[in-house]
């Protein structure tokens, strides 16, 4: 498809190439993940496509926020791990069920909605850079908070629970007449590929609702607060009203993808929904996908897990072979992998603030 | 006169903002009930709030003089409590020594080694990760986030992922009793050391020339420029300074904690930014405000409610950003 655009117009702008392969990047990447049991049969690539799936709504939701409406939050993953608890909770308690999925997930939802709205109002009426600090002693407080009521939550150690029936392994969706489990393209029809679809499409519908909110009106309201907030004011939009509001939509999405991954990963830890550490990954894949895109947070999502397993891996022999230099094999250890993940953040936000997808589609970031 | 203007009357002749941390304390007393353990908690909260205090000083007075708020702050703050570590286990000779010179020299050759490794840090970090990036919020944040992301990391490289114990000279160990109270040398001098900084800054900001500039380079920028003067120098000044002394926080606290992990710049900077929020960002005044409250807060509410001692500190800037939201004494009006 894009050989035949770029044939009949051979002098389409920079722009236009780079955004045709940005989507056709996209496009890619989501059929990879639409087609991820059948084309990566081990255990590991599932996990890995299923965390790409949901931490691609958790970016894009970011992404509204950071790239859309220019304001830094640092308690999404708090958002992220009440729709987790939410769900892991009502799973321990009342038993693997729907009505738990349902029930929990709509508390988390709730309570991160009401935590968003309260953040919203006390900080988003002073400075951006307040707002980022207001969040950031949020986010650490839940996440003690998590911790220390251990009867609840678990503690550090999380919460273990069972799916729905659906989602076992156990489960046989497709039966042949002897009653075994069918096998379409050497993949058995078990519990299994039900979970995975199901995140799937529920990724892919938060998504597309997101892509849908950035094109609305509202979405042009976002940006032009962004660009100019006094200008947006006086022409008559309620700053503080619209961005309390787009606060709230990102929470929710992110209590959402938080419940989803709960469901999927029947664990909740600390370590899986409120750490830090995510919150940095959250930001590194906007960021280097490209602030304002939303499809640069799929791309970003993408290489940030793969650069994960494969940048560890590359490190692991630097480190070998620099073994007799002082200093160097530390600085090279596998687990320092975030280090040289720093450094190359550094020098994206001064050369390219506009990430990948935006400045291939030569779209300002600021 | 209505009540709540009566009651505000009241309030402003008592001292208004300034006497919250007095206020506090009288309040705290009848709920600890003992009080041998409120003075203690008293003197472990002033002492905190004074450790505290060094570190949020300068992040709030950078913020004020230019706009820029650096998230890699709590980084300046581990690297002084590792090196006054790594100081003091190289001079453990003289730690353990019986000679109070000895002792002392240990303990000023930590400080001092933290103190200039602040300095030199905070000049790198000026001019290389800060000064392309002026005057553009969004992207200070995510350069100074990076930067803290690389600090932490090579924190980790080379002092290792395991706590390590930071020893303390006999000089500042044990307490002295004053009737059934006693209270640890530590923290007295902690409390010391901030006040003498508290003073050394209000100083150098009220009674001399430069202290003037930045004042009204706090006020407005773009006027003391336009006078002729060299504002980004003066920047870059105050930025050192600031990092110094959150290098001398760091190490004061390792040894007021004796173990130190790398976890520990994460977890006061999340202190830090509630104190310069409560307190105002850009005075410092409220830096040493917000410090004592939140020190004093802290430790109160740690003894009465274990579980809760973090979230209070949450809770109270919740309160004061519903009642004040620019902070309790903030530099520059609205």
């Amino acid at each position: 498809m894009t050989d035949t655009a770029l044939a009949s117009a051979p002098s389409a702008d920079p722009a236009r190439k780079g955004r045709m392969i940005v989507y056709v990047v996209a496009l890619l990447i989501g059929l990879a993940l639409a087609f991820a049991p059948f084309l990566f049969q081990d255990v590991r690539s599932n996990q890995v496509a299923a965390r790409i799936c949901v931490f691609i709504v958790l970016a894009a939701s970011y992404d509204l926020l950071i790239g859309y409406t220019g304001i830094v939050s640092f308690a999404h993953t708090m958002f992220f791990g009440l729709g987790a608890y939410g769900a892991a909770i009502a799973l321990k308690s009342m038993g693997p069920g729907w009505d738990a999925v349902l029930a929990g997930g709509v508390a988390g939802v709730v309570l991160a909605a009401i935590l968003a709205v309260l953040i919203g109002v006390l900080s988003l009426r002073v400075k951006a850079i307040f707002f980022a600090m207001v969040t950031l002693a949020a986010a650490s407080v839940m996440m003690v908070l998590a911790s220390q009521f251990s009867d609840f939550t678990g503690g550090e150690d999380g919460i273990v629970y069972s799916a729905p029936a659906l989602f076992k392994p156990a489960m046989k969706l497709m039966t042949d007449d002897a009653g075994k489990v069918v096998k379409l393209f050497g993949v058995s029809m078990n519990g299994k590929i039900a979970a995975y679809y199901f995140v799937f499409l529920t990724c892919l519908v938060l998504f597309l609702a997101l892509m849908r909110i950035v094109r609305s009106p509202l979405g042009t309201v976002l940006e032009a607060i962004r660009e100019n907030e006094m200008r947006a004011e006086a022409i008559g939009y309620r700053v503080v009203a619209y961005r309390t509001s787009v606060f709230v939509i990102a929470a929710v999405i992110a209590a959402l993808a938080g419940t989803v991954w709960a469901v999927w990963l029947k664990y909740t830890g600390p370590d899986t929904t409120f750490s830090f550490a995510i919150m940095i990954d959250i930001l590194l894949m906007v960021v280097i996908g490209g602030m304002g895109t939303m499809v640069g947070a799929v791309i970003g999502v993408v290489l940030m897990s793969l650069a994960q397993f494969y940048l560890k891996d590359l490190m692991e022999a630097a480190a070998q072979a620099t073994a007799n230099i002082p200093l160097l094999p530390d600085l090279l250890d596998p687990d320092r992998w975030l280090l040289w993940l720093g450094l190359l953040f550094i020098l994206l936000v001064y050369f390219f603030p506009a990430g990948i997808a935006g400045t291939l589609m030569k779209k300002g970031g600021h | 006169m209505s009540k709540p203007a009566h009651i505000a009357a009241m309030f402003d002749r008592i001292g208004g903002v300034n006497a919250l941390p007095v206020v506090l304390m009288i309040i705290a007393l009848p709920l600890i009930g003992s009080f041998s353990s409120w003075v203690t908690l008293t003197v472990a909260g002033l002492a905190m709030g004074m450790m505290i205090f060094l570190m949020a000083s300068g992040l709030s007075l950078v913020f004020g003089l230019m706009d820029v708020l650096n998230f890699g702050h709590s980084a300046f703050i581990s690297f002084g409590a590792f090196i006054a570590a790594s100081v003091l286990a190289w001079l453990a000779a003289w730690v353990g020594a019986d000679s109070l010179t000895l002792n002392f020299l240990a303990l000023f050759a930590a400080l001092g080694a933290a103190t200039l490794f602040g300095l030199a840090a905070g000049w790198f970090f000026e001019r290389v990760i800060i000064k392309p990036v002026y005057s553009d919020h969004l992207r200070q944040i995510l350069i100074t986030i990076g930067a803290l992301i690389v600090s932490e990391q090579i924190i980790l490289a080379v002092w290792g992922g395991s706590p390590i114990p930071v020893p303390r000279p006999a000089l500042l160990e044990g307490s002295f009793v004053i009737g059934d109270v006693a209270i640890e040398v530590y923290r007295v001098f902690a409390f010391f050391l901030g006040l003498a900084v508290f003073i050394a800054l209000t100083l150098v900001l009220n009674r001399t020339r430069i202290g003037l500039l930045i004042r009204a380079g706090v006020e407005d920028r773009e006027m003391v420029e336009a006078l002729g003067f060299r504002i980004d120098r003066l920047f870059i000044a105050v930025f050192m300074t600031g990092s110094a002394l959150a290098a001398m926080g760091g190490a004061m606290w390792a040894g007021y904690q004796g173990l130190i992990s790398g976890a520990l710049g994460g977890e006061m900077m999340i202190l830090v930014f509630i104190v310069v929020i409560i307190g105002g960002l850009g005075s410092i005044e409220g830096s040493l405000l917000g410090a004592l409250l939140v020190g004093l807060l802290g430790n109160y509410v740690a003894f009465i409610f274990p579980k809760l001692a973090l979230a209070s500190n949450m809770i109270l800037m919740m309160a004061i950003l519903l009642w004040r939201p620019w902070g309790l004494r903030p530099a520059v009006g609205k």
